[in-house]
């Protein structure tokens, strides 16, 4: 298992060096000098050149990535210019929001999806079945942030049952906090919903036709046990795995969702970092959510193996 | 393997043309007729929206301020008089330009550098096949809106940056195929025969290599639109005044309770216009798959 956890780790040393490339080019594609842009309207000569010091843009390319990543290994993301604070501290304040969204989000999800998966593979060709597909292929179509927007418009402006924005933390007021985050993250679950729908149903589908569901079967067992104890116990390996892997959906969903419920996370402020032109802040959060994927996809293998007896006996 | 030339090893119960069988199994294919009939639909309204008796999409009104459906406007007007129904028109080209655009940009660039990891292995494959799993790790619409960011907000850098993202699924698509198709004995009698490597290439690999891009390509699309409209929802698409769903979305939510038409018609345009593509693409999958008849 280690020896495991070590190789897969090794080969994610050279895609993380990658990614901080590609981050690092991302402000060589900005239009215009950026130090004209900070020097303001006069644009003295000696403030250019003190910003160019300032910020070692007179090195030679390879050197100024050098300069950067030196910072980021050390926890150095740079300045916000807005808030004059550290990306890190920036981030650091913004992701306990999101992870409260992401968690009730994949909660729904999983409410959701594995039941609807498992009763459409069950009742194979059915109406039900059909129905369950129309849902699910509906919600991948459906834009996320205008179902946010839907429901709104029904559930805060028409029947006023739940706050349309606003947002109170949970070691504030955790009725409050869950209460507000409730429409938010089913918005953003049943997107992942009907994902781990899809997916349940083929993983189901495929334990359902194995010898040891037949056995189970002619055993006289009875069919709910067949189903939830053997079938679905195979079939999860695969969904747990999977659901690992959609926290890149989770994120990139939250940054619309927050941007509607106007919920103060990670979302919002890679959007309010678009619009401020504060550059570090955008590449910070691109920095983490790509390595916060690949961790992910690390615990994902690690989980497999865990569930797989047998990948662990080799 | 797929469109495979060579009429002598097609099964003889199917002797027909390959690009008749996958036609007349596609065409049975309900779902994906459905699809196909509603992309027809918003690429002829999207088209025709010159010639169609619509009202100017970006005439404002101020006498006609958020006016629910009417005759003279039959989805109701917007925040500053403009006919919504023509807006919804005419948005729908930017969100169907956006959507094949980038999808274009991204085969265009992808498949590629997947035939040279694929077809190559090695060091190229190292490369290429390095920088896809690294641009796969940023999710799709962070990347799109980090881009879009850095290259500044407009219509056309929305496009690129979608396109951008959507490349390295198409890097690793096409590898996987050029990988499996490569070991094929025909590709063998290719090179045994000694035809040159980009004859090889463009006649046996790059046509086994089609298909499940074109599913893909289709599927892609359905992304890229929602994700054009969710850049524009930001703030970083189109531009206004010019229309386009997204953006519309991005004003609508600001007059709810006032003016709720206003957010749901560019919402079931996005929506349909998506099914439509993935209905599409799952069709096109199940006719051009091999393995089912």
């Amino acid at each position: 298992m280690l020896q495991f956890l070590a190789r897969r780790i090794l080969i994610a040393i050279p895609t993380v060096i990658l990614i901080s490339v590609f981050v690092f080019a991302l402000q060589k594609l900005l239009p215009g000098d950026p130090v004209l842009a900070m020097a303001g309207e006069e644009r003295d000569p000696e403030v250019i050149a003190y910003l160019r010091e300032k910020y070692r843009l007179n090195d030679p390319v390879p050197v100024q990535y050098l300069t950067w990543i030196r910072g980021v290994l050390t926890g150095d993301l740079g300045m916000s210019l807005r808030t004059n604070q550290p990306v890190l501290v920036l981030i650091g304040q913004k992701l306990p929001v999101t992870i409260q969204l992401a968690v009730m989000a994949m909660i729904f999800a999983l409410v959701i999806g594995i039941p609807a998966g498992i009763l459409s593979a069950v009742k194979k060709g059915t109406v039900t079945d059909y129905a369950a597909n129309v849902v699910a292929l509906s919600g991948l179509s459906v834009p996320n942030f205008w179902l946010g927007i839907m429901l709104i418009l029904l559930v805060s402006v028409r029947w006023q049952l739940l706050p349309a924005s606003g947002y109170v933390p949970l070691s504030e007021d955790p009725v409050r906090s869950i209460e507000t985050m409730l429409m938010p993250a089913f918005v953003l679950g049943t997107a992942l919903a009907a994902t781990l729908m899809r997916h349940t149903r083929s993983a189901m589908l495929g334990v359902l036709t194995s010898d040891y569901v037949r056995t189970a079967r002619a055993k006289g067992l009875a069919e709910r046990k067949v189903i939830l104890k053997h079938a679905l116990r195979n079939a999860l390996t695969p969904i747990v795995t999977l659901t690992a892997l959609l926290f890149g959906e989770l994120i990139a969903g939250a940054v619309l969702t927050e941007q509607i419920f106007t919920i103060p996370g990670f979302g919002k402020l890679v959007v309010d970092a678009v619009f401020n032109r504060d550059y570090a802040v955008v590449q910070g959060i691109v920095l983490c959510t790509a390595v916060g994927f690949i961790v992910m996809n690390i615990i994902a293998d690690a989980l497999y193996f865990v569930l797989n007896p047998r990948l662990r006996k080799q | 393997m797929a469109h495979v030339s060579d009429p002598a090893t097609a099964d003889p119960v199917l002797s027909a043309k390959p690009e008749n069988r996958v036609w007349k199994k596609f065409r049975s294919h309900r779902s994906a007729m459905l699809g196909g009939a509603i992309v027809t639909f918003f690429v002829l309204g999207a088209l025709l929206a010159p010639v169609l008796p619509i009202a100017d999409p970006i005439a404002t009104d101020w006498g006609a301020v958020r006016q629910a459906p009417s005759a003279a406007h039959p989805l109701g007007t917007d925040e500053i008089g403009r006919d919504v129904l023509s807006r919804l028109i005419w948005g729908a080209q930017a969100s169907l330009l956006a959507g094949v655009v980038s999808v274009v940009i991204a085969v265009a660039a992808g498949v590629p550098l997947g035939i040279l990891a694929g077809y190559f292995g090695g060091w190229t494959d190292a490369v290429i096949s390095r920088c896809t799993e690294a641009l796969l790790a940023a999710p799709f619409l962070i990347l799109a809106i980090a881009l879009a960011a850095f290259l500044g907000p407009s219509l056309t850098n929305a496009m690129i940056a979608i396109g951008l993202s959507a490349t390295p699924i198409f890097i690793r698509l096409t590898r996987g195929q050029v990988i499996s198709v490569k070991a094929e004995d025909y590709v063998d009698g290719a090179r045994a025969i000694g035809l040159s490597t980009p004859r090889i290439l463009t006649r046996y690999i790059f046509p086994n290599v089609l298909p499940p891009v074109l599913v893909q390509a289709t599927l892609t699309i359905a992304t890229a639109i929602i994700a054009e409209a969710s850049l524009s929802f930001l703030g970083l698409g189109q531009q206004p005044p010019a229309p386009s769903w997204g953006s519309m979305l991005n004003v609508a939510k600001n007059f709810l309770g006032q003016a709720p038409w206003m957010a749901l018609w560019p919402g079931i345009a996005i929506f349909l216009v998506v099914l439509g593509f993935n209905l599409l693409g799952d069709g096109l999958r199940d006719a051009l798959d091999p393995r089912e008849h």
